[in-house]
């Protein structure tokens, strides 16, 4: 079953990455991209039965390692179903 | 008295961490390998700089999870010091053994250069030696040390005087034109509430001899060797963490 996760700054959290891709997007003249914020995003092949399984193991590699809860928050989306 | 110092795959001030305290200090140092489980009777460890395990994911995230990083949060515990030398400050951030986290720097470039760092608070094991408000050169080598931390944490940082240094200018002021990589609050370093756990992005062992521009890092190890020798500064005593 196939997780994907994605890493993001909290909104509060200032990204100075995001904000050199904003200023080169308008100097490349995409004027009407208001701001960028940069991310990560992982994708965790996972041994598990069941979509919550997945989920919860998905979940817990999150809080413990593939985020840091101080600046960062993330989201989960489940790919696979399982095929019985 | 004994400085461990913890070699990570990818540290490389390592070197000049037991060189500073083997050489300089004139006292005994030991590498110890990350995946070590004994700081082999250490009286104060050094998580030193470096790029372990290359900064992948976040820098200092694979390595807090290091067998050693165990028997270090142990130490600490026991309120045995322990410095964390820029990649080793990221790492101590990531452990949650000092509370924060690091930004890429604001003008998202690796910065190289000397630095001024104003000694805010002399009640820890390695800022005992020096003055109340002391302004050091020391140089700084990171691309992520925008030092983070939510208002509130920043607020009990500063009531309980947990900021240890900050980047000024030659007077001591922090202006934002002394900040380096947009730290808040000018913040360089800070300790722990046992205060015996201290985390800088600054490196002391690459400013100790004036050879290389700067000995004012020296007295960060000569306060962990009044520490560990005269029991001064923090709550550290040494038959605490006798092992």
């Amino acid at each position: 079953m196939r997780a994907r996760v994605f890493v993001t700054l909290k909104p509060s959290v200032f990204d100075p990455q995001g904000k050199t891709v904003t200023d080169a997007l308008h100097t490349l003249g995409y004027s009407a991209v208001k701001d960028v914020r940069q991310g990560k995003y992982f994708e965790l092949d996972i041994d598990a039965r069941r979509p919550d399984e997945a989920r919860a193991l998905a979940a817990e590699a999150a809080d413990k390692l593939l985020s840091n809860p101080v600046i960062e928050s993330y989201r989960i989306e489940i790919v696979d179903e399982v095929i019985a | 008295m004994k400085f461990a110092v913890v070699v990570f795959p990818g540290s490389n001030s390592d070197h000049d961490a037991y060189y500073a305290a083997q050489h300089v200090l004139g006292q005994h140092a030991e590498y110890i390998w990350h995946k070590d489980t004994s700081l082999k009777g250490a009286d104060a460890v050094i998580l030193p700089g470096g790029f372990a395990h290359g900064d992948y994911l976040r820098t200092g995230a694979i390595a807090r999870f290091s067998p050693i990083m165990a028997e270090v949060q142990t130490f600490a515990e026991a309120g045995g010091p322990v410095l964390g030398i820029c990649n080793g400050f990221q790492i101590l951030l990531e452990a949650g053994m000092l509370p924060g986290a690091m930004l890429r720097n604001r003008s998202v470039k690796f910065v190289c250069q000397h630095v001024l760092v104003k000694v805010e608070q002399t009640d820890t094991p390695f800022t005992n030696a020096c003055r109340p408000g002391h302004v050091l050169k020391i140089p700084i080598a990171h691309g992520e040390g925008n030092y983070y931390a939510e208002p509130d944490v920043i607020a009990r940082l500063e009531r309980n005087r947990q900021v240890i240094f900050r980047y000024t200018n030659a007077e001591g002021v922090p202006t934002d034109a002394a900040n380096p990589n947009g730290s808040v609050a000018n913040i360089a370093g800070l300790c722990n509430e046992g205060r015996n756990v201290v985390g800088l992005m600054p490196h002391p062992e690459r400013a100790c001899e004036l050879a290389i521009g700067s000995a004012d890092g020296l007295v960060v190890f000569e306060s962990a060797l009044q520490a560990v020798v005269n029991g001064v500064g923090g709550h550290f005593s040494r038959t605490a963490v006798a092992r």
